[in-house]
C-alpha cells in the first residue's frame, strides 16, 4: 500500500507528516511513500532529500491524494482536502472529534477510514505515538523561549562588574506534558521557577524538574480520567485565584497551560492579576487556540497591556519548530503505522479490538466511531489510600505507652530472675553461688561489651570469640595428667583442638583486621 | 606456681579478654585488641601449665605444638568468602572438647562431693556435655552446608517438631536417671541423642538463614565452655564462656532483628507460610547492558552500592573494588550499603570488601545510608535480593512482610546484577525488578562487572 503526505494547506503551518527519516521506517514495514513536492520545505526538508529515501516526489496534491491509500497529515482536513477523500482511503492527523463533528461526518460520508492522532488513549503502550505530548513538549520549549525573547532581562541571576541581575522568576500554570516541559527549559536558563497544578500528585514531578510547587490546602483533587485534570468546583477556584493574585507582583513571566478536554480554556490569570504585574512582564499563553486561561490574550498575537505587560498568545507553538516538531510527529505515525502493519508487509490490519487503535479510530467502514469507549487499562494507577498521619501526641501516647509496657516487663522479669536465683541459693552449695556470681556478672559485662562492637566487625568478633572459647583447653590441661588412659587420651584431643581453636582464631582476626583500610 | 598466682592470672587474662573484645567497637582500636586477647591467652595458658595442678608433659607440648602449626596453616590458607565456613569448623572443636571434658569428668570424679554439691556437679557434667554435642554436630552441618557439600536447602522432615521434642524428653528422661545413678551408659545415650539433636537442628535451617546459626553456635560453644567452668570450678572458663556466649546471643539478636523473624522461628527451621495473597505486580523486567550501564554510571555523581552473596559466590568483589576505585576516581561520591544479613556471616560482606582493599569509611550499615537512597543518582545491587525488597514495606502478607530493607527504589536509577530471573531466598517476589526506575543487568556479577569495567576507564 501507498502512504502519501501532502503540504499542509493551513496558513502558516510549517510541519509535515512524514520525513525521509520516518519514510524509510515506513518502507521497512513494506509501505511506498509519496510526498507532495514542496511538503517538506518549510520544515527544512528538501525534496531531494525525500528522493534520496526513496520516496516518490509526487508534484500536486490532488495526485497525491488519488494515488495514496493512506493520507497522512498535521492538522485536520480542510474541506477542500475532504472531498478528495475516497472509499477506503485511511486519513491519519490530528481532527479534535468532539470539536469538529461536522467534519468528521464528512469523512465518513466519503468512506474513509479516520484515525485521530489526538485521540491515542493515554496508557503506557501507546506513548510511543502520542503526538499531544510531543507537541505539548515543543510547546512549552518553546514558550519559554518566546518569553525568552520578548523579555529584557536575563533569565539567571548574576553578580556583573556592572552590578547585580536578579534572576527572573517563572510560574508556571499546569503541570502536564507541555508545563513540565516549559519548567526544564526554564529552569536549565537559570530562572527561579515555580508551578502549580489542580492534581496533587504532579508535585513530586514539578519539584523533580528543580521547580518549586505552589502548595493549595484544599481537601480536592483535580485529577480526571487519562492523566488529564477535571474542572473544579467555585471554592477551590476562589483559592487558587487567591493564590495567583499572591504571585502575579512578584512574578516576571507567567507561562498557562491549564486545558481540560473537550472544554474552553478555564480563565485563571483574570485582568487584574495582569494589572498587578510590574511593566515588562510577561504572559505567555499555551491555551489560547481554546480561548485562552488568561482573560486578555488575543489568540495568535502579542498585545501589550496599559501597564506594559506583553501577553503572547500564538497557537503555532511547534510549527515554529517545524523541524523537530515534523520529526517528532512523524515519528508518532510511523509508530502508529507499526501497530496497524502487524505482519510488517506493507498491508493494514485495522483490529479494532485493540485499544489504541479503537480509540484513535474515529471512522471506520462507513461508521462514526467517536467517541470510543474507555479504555480497558486505567492510564494511572489509583492511589493507595493511606492511612490517617498520627498527630504528635498520639505519637507521643504510643511511644509512652510503649515505655510503660517495656518497664513493666522489665520489673517482671527483675522479680522472675531474683526469684529464681533464690530458689537456687536456698538449695544449691555456697561454692557453686560463688561462680554463679562469676557467670553472671560476665553475661553482663559480655553484653555491654558486645552491644559497643561495630557491625562491620561482626565477622572479626566471631573469629576472636572462636579463639577466646579455645580457652576450653584450660579444662582440658587439667585433665590430661588423669591417670586412666581413656581421660588422658580424650583430653589431649581436648588439648589439640582447642590449640587450633586459639591459634587459627587469632591469627585469622589478626588477618583480617588487617585488610581494613580507611580511605 | 602457687594457686594465688594462678588465680591472679586468671584474673589478669579476664580483663585483656573483656578488653579484647571492647576493643572491637571501631576498626583501628581493633587493630590492638586482639593483642590484648592473645596476650591473655598466653597467660592464661601459662599459668595453667606451669600452676599446681598440671604436670608438664611431653604429650602437652606436643599436642600444643600440633595445634598451634595446624592453626596456623588454615589461618594463612583460608580465602574470606571461606570464613562462615571456618567459623563453624572452630565452633565444632570447642563443642567436641566440652564433650570429652565432661565425660572425662565423669570417669574421674572430684573427691569428696557429697549431696547437693555432688547433683550439682552431675547437672553441670550433663549440661555441659549436651550444650557440647549439640553445638559440635550442628557447626559440622553448618560446615557443610557453607562449604556446599551439604545441600543448603533447609531440611523439612514431616513431624520434625514432634521428633524434636521426642528426643529432648529423652535427654530429660535420661538426665534424671542420670542423676540416680544408673550409670555412665545414660550419659553416652544422651551425648548420642544430643549429636542427633544438633545435626537435625541444622538441617531444618535453610542457607540465608545461616547468619543466625552461625551466631548461635557461636554463642552455645561460649555457653558449653562456661559449663565445663563450673564443673571444673574454673573462674575463669566461667567469665571467658560467657562473654563468648553473650556475644553469640546479641549477634543472633541482631541477624533476628534485621530479618523481622523470631530467634524461635529461625531454629525450628523452615520459612513461614504467607498470610494472604503477594499482591499483584505490574510492569516488566527490563534488561539493559554494559554500555548503559557504564553510561548512567558516568552520568551519576552519587552512587550507592548494594552488595550480597550473590557477590561471594561469584568472588566479585575485587571486580567491584576496582570499579569503585575507578569511579572514585571520576570524582564519584561513591559508597556501600550493607545490610545486616548480607551473606552467610554477621559482617561477612564488611570482610570481603576490606579483603578488596574498598575503604572501610565508604562501607556504611543500613540505618547511615537509607536516608540518603532517595538523593542518590544510582544504586547497583549486586548479588542481593530479599533485602532490597520493597515489599517488606509494602505488601503486608509479604512473608517478609516488616524486615527492614534497604530503600533502593527510592534512587534516580537502580541496576540489578543477577544470574537470572528467580526469586530470593524467601522464594519472594521482588516488585524491586520490575520497578520504572530499575533496569535487569543479567549474569555472572563478576562477568557482569568485568563487562563494566571494560566501559569505564
Amino acid at each position: 500500500m501507498k502512504i502519501g503526505a501532502p503540504k499542509e494547506t493551513f496558513k502558516g503551518e510549517d510541519r509535515v507528516a512524514m520525513t525521509p527519516q520516518s519514510a524509510q521506517a515506513l518502507q521497512k514495514l513494506g509501505y511506498d511513500c509519496l510526498i507532495e513536492s514542496g511538503a517538506g520545505a518549510a520544515a527544512r526538508f528538501s525534496d531531494e532529500d525525500y528522493a534520496a529515501a526513496g520516496v516518490e516526489v509526487v508534484k500536486t496534491a490532488s495526485a497525491l491524494w488519488k494515488a495514496a491509500d493512506i493520507v497522512a497529515k498535521v492538522r485536520p482536513p480542510s474541506d477542500a482536502e475532504t472531498k478528495k477523500l475516497r472509499k477506503g482511503q485511511t486519513l491519519i492527523s490530528f481532527f479534535y472529534p468532539a470539536q469538529n463533528e461536522a467534519l468528521l461526518e464528512k469523512v465518513n460520508k466519503a468512506g474513509s477510514t479516520l484515525i485521530a492522532m489526538d485521540m491515542v488513549p493515554r496508557i503506557s503502550r501507546a506513548q510511543k505515538m502520542d503526538a499531544l505530548s510531543s507537541m505539548a513538549n515543543i510547546a512549552g520549549y518553546r514558550a519559554v523561549i518566546e518569553a525568552g525573547n520578548n523579555f529584557g532581562r536575563f533569565f539567571t541571576g548574576q553578580i556583573t562588574a556592572a552590578g547585580k541581575v536578579p534572576p527572573a522568576k517563572v510560574l508556571v500554570i499546569g503541570a502536564g506534558v507541555a508545563g513540565l516541559a516549559a519548567i526544564g527549559a526554564a529552569q536549565s536558563m537559570g530562572a527561579i521557577v515555580r508551578a502549580f497544578d489542580v492534581r496533587p500528585e504532579v508535585a513530586e514531578q514539578i519539584e523533580s524538574m528543580g521547580a518549586e510547587f505552589l502548595f493549595l490546602d484544599f481537601e480536592e483533587s483535580g485529577s480526571g480520567d487519562g492523566g488529564y485534570a477535571a474542572p473544579s468546583s467555585p471554592e477551590f477556584r476562589e483559592k487558587q485565584l487567591a493564590l495567583f493574585r499572591e504571585q502575579a507582583p512578584d512574578v516576571d513571566i507567567v507561562i498557562t497551560t491549564a486545558l481540560i478536554p473537550g472544554r474552553d480554556a478555564p480563565k485563571l490569570w483574570l485582568e487584574d492579576m495582569v494589572m498587578a504585574m510590574k511593566p515588562g512582564s510577561l504572559i505567555v499563553d499555551l491555551a489560547a487556540e481554546r480561548g485562552g486561561n488568561c482573560d486578555l490574550t488575543q489568540m495568535d498575537k502579542k498585545v501589550e497591556t496599559s501597564n506594559g505587560v506583553t501577553v503572547i498568545g500564538y497557537t503555532d507553538f511547534p510549527s515554529r519548530m517545524a523541524a523537530q516538531s515534523s520529526t517528532l510527529y512523524s515519528t508518532n505515525v510511523r509508530h502508529m503505522m507499526d501497530d496497524l502493519t502487524p505482519e510488517k508487509d506493507g498491508q493494514v490490519f485495522h483490529n479494532m479490538d485493540d485499544d489504541v487503535i479503537r480509540g484513535a479510530t474515529a471512522a471506520h467502514e462507513g461508521e462514526v466511531t467517536f467517541p470510543p469507549p474507555p479504555p480497558k487499562i486505567q492510564a494511572i494507577a489509583k492511589a493507595v489510600p493511606k492511612a490517617p498521619e498520627k498527630t504528635a501526641e498520639e505519637i507521643a501516647a504510643e511511644e509512652a505507652a510503649a515505655m510503660k509496657k517495656a518497664g513493666r516487663f522489665q520489673t517482671l522479669i527483675l522479680i522472675a530472675g531474683g526469684l529464681l536465683m533464690a530458689f537456687i541459693g536456698a538449695f544449691a552449695p555456697a561454692s557453686f553461688m560463688q561462680h554463679f556470681i562469676v557467670f553472671a556478672l560476665s553475661c553482663f559485662v559480655g553484653f555491654q561489651v558486645i552491644w559497643n562492637v561495630s557491625h562491620a566487625l561482626h565477622t572479626p568478633l566471631m573469629a576472636v570469640t572462636n579463639a577466646i572459647s579455645g580457652i576450653i583447653i584450660v579444662g582440658a590441661l587439667l585433665q590430661v595428667g588423669s591417670s586412666s588412659t581413656i581421660v588422658m587420651v580424650l583430653a589431649a584431643i581436648s588439648v589439640l583442638i582447642a590449640s587450633i581453636n586459639i591459634v587459627g582464631g587469632f591469627m585469622v582476626t589478626r588477618r583480617m583486621l588487617a585488610m581494613f583500610q580507611k580511605s | 606456681m602457687s594457686t594465688g598466682i594462678v588465680t591472679a592470672a586468671y584474673i589478669a587474662a579476664s580483663v585483656l579478654f573483656i578488653l579484647s573484645l571492647g576493643g572491637l567497637s571501631n576498626q583501628e582500636s581493633a587493630k590492638r585488641a586482639v593483642w590484648y586477647g592473645i596476650v591473655g591467652m598466653a597467660i592464661a595458658v601459662l599459668a595453667t601449665v606451669f600452676g599446681p595442678l598440671v604436670e608438664l608433659s611431653t604429650i602437652l607440648v606436643v599436642m600444643i605444638a600440633v595445634g598451634a602449626v595446624i592453626g596456623i596453616i588454615v589461618a594463612q590458607r583460608v580465602e574470606m568468602t571461606g570464613m562462615p565456613q571456618l567459623v563453624a569448623a572452630l565452633h565444632s572443636f570447642v563443642g567436641l572438647a566440652a564433650v570429652f571434658i565432661g565425660i572425662n569428668s565423669d570417669f574421674n570424679p572430684p573427691a569428696g562431693l557429697a549431696g547437693a554439691e555432688l547433683i550439682i556437679h552431675e547437672v553441670e557434667i550433663f549440661l555441659g556435655v549436651f550444650i557440647g554435642a549439640i553445638t559440635f554436630t550442628g557447626s559440622i552441618i553448618a560446615y557443610g552446608k557453607l562449604a556446599g557439600s551439604i545441600n543448603g536447602k533447609a531440611l523439612t522432615l514431616p513431624g520434625r517438631h514432634a521428633f524434636n521434642s521426642i528426643m529432648v524428653i529423652a535427654c530429660l528422661v535420661l538426665g534424671a536417671m542420670y542423676m540416680n545413678h544408673a550409670g555412665p551408659w545414660t550419659l553416652y545415650a544422651m551425648t548420642a541423642i544430643a549429636f542427633i539433636i544438633g545435626i537435625h537442628m541444622v538441617m531444618a535451617i535453610g542457607g540465608a538463614d545461616m547468619p543466625v546459626v552461625v551466631s548461635m553456635l557461636n554463642s552455645y560453644s561460649g555457653w558449653a565452655a562456661a559449663a565445663t567452668g563450673f564443673l571444673l570450678g574454673n573462674d575463669l572458663l566461667i567469665v571467658t564462656g560467657a562473654l563468648v556466649g553473650s556475644s553469640g546471643a546479641i549477634l543472633s539478636y541482631i541477624m533476628c532483628k534485621a530479618m523481622n523473624r523470631s530467634f524461635i522461628s529461625v531454629i525450628l527451621g523452615g520459612f513461614g507460610g504467607s498470610k494472604g495473597p503477594a499482591m499483584e505486580i505490574d510492569g516488566e523486567m527490563i534488561a539493559t547492558d554494559a554500555d548503559s550501564v557504564a553510561a548512567s554510571l558516568d552520568e551519576a555523581d552519587s552512587v550507592v552500592i548494594v552488595p550480597g552473596y550473590g557477590m561471594a559466590v561469584a568472588q566479585a568483589q575485587s571486580s567491584v573494588s576496582e570499579l569503585t576505585r575507578r569511579l572514585r576516581a571520576k570524582g564519584k561520591n561513591v559508597r556501600f550499603a550493607i545490610h545486616p544479613v548480607a551473606g552467610r556471616l554477621p559482617g561477612h560482606m564488611n570482610v570481603l570488601l576490606a579483603e578488596a582493599k574498598v575503604p572501610y569509611d565508604i562501607v556504611l550499615e543500613m540505618d547511615e545510608i537509607n536516608d540518603d537512597l532517595p538523593d542518590t543518582d544510582v544504586v547497583m545491587v549486586i548479588g542481593s535480593n530479599d533485602i532490597v525488597n520493597p515489599a517488606a514495606q509494602e505488601d503486608p502478607n509479604s512473608p517478609i512482610a516488616g524486615m527492614p530493607v534497604l530503600e533502593v527504589w527510592k534512587a534516580k536509577q537502580v541496576f540489578v546484577s543477577k544470574r537470572g530471573q528467580g526469586t530470593g531466598y524467601s522464594g519472594v517476589e521482588n516488585p524491586l525488578f520490575f520497578k520504572e526506575n530499575t533496569r535487569m543487568f543479567y549474569g555472572d556479577a563478576k562477568a557482569s562487572i568485568d563487562a563494566l569495567l571494560q566501559k569505564i576507564s
